[in-house]
């Protein structure tokens, strides 16, 4: 490292520089590589030539950046229709990697990296791990889900791409993760952060006490969670709280972080451009106004994203952050404007359990999803109303239908819930229609 | 030779017994015998009742689910060995019981076991070839009613 | 089956290099892994002194067998990270693999050791069919364990597309082979078998499926079960070779001719010695295999025993790889089992039961494979005074046994309670398991 990055503090990592460019150096970028990849899109998708020849655009059409509201959206259903390679804008056997995450009945979505985006998502997870201080000296517990889901690899990869050590502990086994944590002098976590509380909680029952630990760093996300949240882990565990955002459809995490100053979420702009609309009337809205996040990716080589609607709901700050960086920053993500919920960082739609109950039962009984959250760790019940087809005198028959049901569920969502089985007519039903989703989480 | 028997299922929180047995109770109907399996979730409570079709009747309009299944009842000494000669014949026959339960009349000395099969016919000849008394629903309900 | 996947090629031209000029790298590499280790490594330093070796005594490969031996208990001792031998900042990952107490067994890597780890896993992937246009799910576990990630960063050395499935939850497993249609599936063994019988009892047949090879390890396998894949799943069936302490998934693997595993002999010096005098067994007798590592930066290691029991094979492959290669693993010579792939010590379940209350310290292992799959089904003893009348407080006991366990071993297991004095005691050595699994 040159002298010349040393003086910028010793946490700077020169990857980060572009976090820092004057706006218009910043926007010229963007545009170049807007003009490119629509370009791109149009020429190698033909759901985007479609879409776009629908909305009468054409790629020369985008001259400046506000241009961009001439491009159609895209948004889950899409990924949907052309699932499992509609989307994908290289050759196959430039592709090195898929991903999945939830969709919206049986079918997962599916993503596409090539070796480049998978370097673009490197360093965007280098700037994050940065933005909150970790660097090489660090030992990282990545306690994200390792798979499908992009959780686990894409935080791996930063850690690595950093040159900080991982472990790899995967989800789960909550006394193993205190128990490495402490015998490897464990710098910085990474997990929801929610399990971040129950690891608390039972480090706290086991006696261990993590205020005096090495422990420095929390890189929490895939899920929302309060400012309360925040101070009490940093209060409870002596460290700093860092939020994380990010959703495969656009690369994963590492789509914008926070920096030290806590306060809103940096988008690494140059790869993804965000957007701000009136979820109603699909207007971009101005900044500062609350609205729905839009994601138009600008590098990504496999699987490009034309406005894609994140259906979460947020506002751009309009102040320029004292860390320094010009990269604009977005408030902690409020709600959403579908009725996703999410469950121990993954993502849920009631229409999955729907698909996942119709499968085993051939008709979709009366249910309920009960979301409750215990010692830090989220909770999901099925409650489902027996029906005269189902019942049987025998208990072990009633048993295997309770597993049919949750095999069934874990096939479509990859988590596995308590399923109860209840007496008919005892979900309350409001206008006739039951209540889906009764989340009694305090976030 | 088969008894009608109702099961029922009922989640498994207070409370939830004592409602059919009113319901019962209200419409007249007595409960011979009943038995209870419980799971931490769920239980399914089985009962014999002479007129089973006019309690599945109230129960099923209380919103109840229901089920009627064909049980097995055979009469066997109040004794020491009674019941092992019976599972005996079973085991022999290589039939499989799927639950059973057992009662004993106001008089006489006889207790009754009710018992399920996968495969019922087969474990009535084989009782009966054996000279275990399976009682059909008149002999139960006269014994019942004495 | 396309047999295009299946010509030969070579990944790494080390592989084929004359065994004599492979010797003399091999010295060289051994005397500078002795030297560092020695003063590096407290334990290392320890333990030549004891048997008054020092590393200037190593001067040809026979000389091997004047060192130490390392097990599996002298890693725990020095658990978490005593036989590092490089400093702490120069550590890129830590994996693991379970112990036999509470504590698991770690390894560390620097940078150039994942390389090295990645480049192992590609010789064999490719010496299989791999490549770069192909689509290969990884139904490994990923995590501590180095299964998932040795395979992974092997098939992205080649270039090829990974779909990271991870293990578990089967059903799902076969939506994605049918949606995205990968042309390799690596896993352990059984659960290829489990696949193929799940999709079966869906209504699709496994032949059909876009699967044309795979690459399985992580447990005990036999030449009948290779055939049983290969059948069902239309597919060829290629064995590979590894354990944490040494490496992962890598050490050795199949060519395309299948008979026998190459092992990777200039990163690793391979005894095969018999267990219980520690002498060399004669070629082509079983004996157990001893690893010493050439190169490994961060985690090198010294005759390592590991227990497991196979042959070597010193005669020419006609693919034209130059090394010596191993038959399969036939069994091992400690009361380890392998069960899905997890290593499991009956130690563990002993563990386990003790912190249970209610369960009185005797049980019985069962191990079976009634399909594909391996189960396992512990049975305890409650004690009295814990004897409920209520079904469901009984399933609670049953199922703290059943968490207790899978916190320790990893492993769902099927707990089953006996009532008191039901399990045999015996005045010697308790029968602790009894494994019904056909593998050799």
């Amino acid at each position: 490292m040159s002298s010349f990055w040393h003086d910028a503090g010793s946490k700077f990592n020169p990857i980060s520089s572009i976090d820092y460019l004057p706006r218009n150096f910043l926007e010229d970028i963007q545009l170049h590589r807007l003009q490119n990849m629509v370009k791109r899109v149009y020429d190698n998708v033909p759901f985007y030539r479609q879409r776009m020849d629908e909305n009468k655009v054409k790629p020369e059409h985008i001259q400046s950046l506000k241009d961009i509201k001439y491009l159609p959206f895209t948004v889950k259903t899409d990924l949907r229709d052309t699932y499992p390679f509609g989307l994908f804008a290289s050759p196959m056997n430039e592709v090195v990697r898929l991903h999945a995450s939830s969709g919206t009945t049986g079918k997962p979505i599916v993503v596409a990296y090539t070796k480049e985006d998978i370097d673009v998502w490197c360093n965007v997870m280098v700037r994050s791990l940065s933005a909150c201080n970790v660097d090489r000296g660090d030992i990282v517990q990545n306690a994200y889900g390792y798979g499908l889901f992009t959780g686990g690899l894409g935080l791996h990869y930063g850690v690595e791409t950093l040159g900080a050590t991982v472990i790899p502990i995967s989800g789960g086994n909550t006394d193993r993760q205190i128990m490495i944590l402490k015998d490897f002098n464990v710098t910085v976590i990474c997990c929801t952060p929610s399990y971040f509380v129950h690891i608390i909680e039972r480090a706290n029952e086991l006696g261990i006490d993590l205020k005096s630990s090495p422990l420095r760093v929390g890189i929490f996300g895939a899920e929302p969670w309060s400012e309360a949240m925040r101070q009490y882990i940093e209060r409870e565990a002596n460290i700093k709280a860092f939020d994380i955002y990010g959703l495969s459809e656009i690369i994963g995490p590492g789509v914008g972080n926070e920096c030290i100053c806590q306060n809103g979420l940096h988008i690494f702009e140059d790869h993804f451009y965000p957007e701000i609309i009136d979820p109603e009337t699909l207007e971009p809205l101005p900044d500062g106004e609350e609205g729905e996040l839009v994601f138009t990716t600008l590098s990504k080589k496999a699987m490009p994203m034309i406005r894609y609607r994140t259906r979460d709901i947020t506002s751009f700050y309009n102040e320029p952050c004292p860390c320094g960086r010009t990269i604009r920053k977005i408030r902690k993500i409020s709600r959403r404007s579908d009725d996703m919920f999410i469950i121990r960082g993954v993502n849920v739609f009631p229409s999955q359990i729907e698909t996942a109950l119709l499968t085993v039962e051939g008709s979709t009984p009366h249910y309920q999803i009960k979301l409750t959250r215990e010692h830090g760790l989220d909770q999901m019940e099925i409650q489902i109303e027996v029906t005269k087809e189902m019942f049987s005198d025998r208990i072990s028959e009633m048993e295997k239908l309770q597993n049919k049901f949750v095999q069934s569920i874990e096939r479509i969502i990859n988590i596995r819930a308590n399923v109860r089985l209840v007496e008919p007519h005892s979900i309350p039903r409001s206008e006739g229609k039951a209540k889906r989703v009764v989340d009694l989480r305090k976030i | 030779m088969k008894i009608q028997q109702i099961s029922m299922f009922l989640e498994n929180k207070p409370g939830r017994i004592s409602e059919p047995c009113k319901i019962l109770a209200a419409n007249n109907i007595n409960i011979l015998t009943l038995s209870l399996a419980d799971t931490q979730q769920f239980g399914i409570l089985r009962l014999i009742i002479q007129d089973w079709q006019k309690a599945k009747e109230v129960l099923e309009r209380e919103g109840f689910i229901v089920n009627i299944t064909e049980v097995v009842a055979t009469e066997v000494e109040d004794k020491p060995g009674g019941l092992a000669k019976i599972l005996e014949i079973i085991e022999k026959e290589g039939l499989n019981i799927e639950y059973m339960y057992a009662f004993t009349f106001r008089s006489g000395d006889k207790a009754v076991i009710v018992f399920r099969f996968d495969q019922p016919d087969l474990a009535i000849k084989a009782l009966q070839s054996k000279g275990i008394n399976v009682l059909d629903s008149v002999q139960l309900y006269d014994k019942a009613n004495q | 089956m396309n047999s295009l996947p299946f010509e030969n090629r070579i990944w790494d031209p080390a592989e084929t290099i004359k065994p004599e000029e492979r010797q003399i790298i091999q010295l060289e590499l051994l005397k500078k892994v002795v030297e560092r280790v020695y003063n590096t490594v407290p334990f290392y330093k320890t333990s030549f002194d004891n048997l008054k070796v020092k590393p200037e005594d190593i001067n040809s490969l026979d000389d091997l067998r004047k060192l130490p031996f390392t097990v599996k208990e002298n890693l725990r001792q020095n658990y978490p990270l005593g036989l590092v031998a490089v400093p702490k900042d120069g550590l890129a990952r830590i994996h693991g693999s379970s112990g036999t107490t509470g504590k698991p067994v770690l390894v560390a890597y620097t940078h150039k050791d994942l390389e090295t780890w990645a480049n192992l896993c590609a010789r064999f992937l490719v010496a299989g069919g791999l490549r770069k246009e192909h689509f290969v799910q990884i139904s490994f576990g990923y995590g501590l364990f180095t299964g998932g990630f040795g395979l992974h960063y092997g098939v992205e050395k080649v270039g090829a597309t990974i779909i990271p499935a991870a293990s578990g939850n089967t059903a799902r497993q076969i939506l994605l082979i049918q949606d995205l249609k990968p042309d390799v599936l690596i896993c352990t063994p059984s659960y290829a078998l489990n696949i193929a019988e799940q999709a079966k009892q869906t209504g699709i047949e496994p032949k059909d499926l876009s699967l044309k090879y795979g690459h399985f390890g992580g447990e005990m396998w036999t030449e009948d079960m290779r055939k049983e894949i290969e059948e069902q799943l239309g597919i060829k069936a290629f064995n590979n070779y590894g354990l944490s302490e040494v490496i992962g998934p890598g050490v050795s693997g199949e060519c395309y001719l299948q008979n026998g595993m190459h092992i990777q002999e200039d990163h690793f010096i391979l005894e095969c010695l018999n267990p219980s005098t520690l002498e060399p067994v004669k070629e082509g007798e079983y004996g157990e295999l001893v690893f010493t590592s050439l190169t490994k930066e961060a985690f090198p290691i010294i005759r390592y025993r590991t227990r497991d029991l196979a042959y070597i094979d010193d005669s020419p492959c006609p693919c034209g790889r130059t090394t010596k290669r191993m038959s399969r693993v036939k069994g091992r010579s400690d009361d380890m089992l392998i069960i899905r792939g997890v290593n499991v010590f009956p130690s563990q379940i002993e563990e386990a039961i003790l912190q249970v209350s209610g369960i009185a310290p005797h049980y019985l292992i069962e191990v079976t494979r009634p399909g594909v799959l391996d189960e396992i089904f512990v049975k305890v003893e409650i004690q009295p005074g814990y004897i409920s009348d209520k079904m469901s407080e009984m399933q609670s006991l049953r199922d703290r046994v059943l968490r207790k366990i899978n916190e320790i071993t990893g492993l769902h297991v099927n707990v089953e309670l006996l009532p008191p004095n039901t399990l045999e005691r015996s005045t010697g050595k308790a029968c602790r398991v009894i494994d019904h699994r056909k593998i050799s």
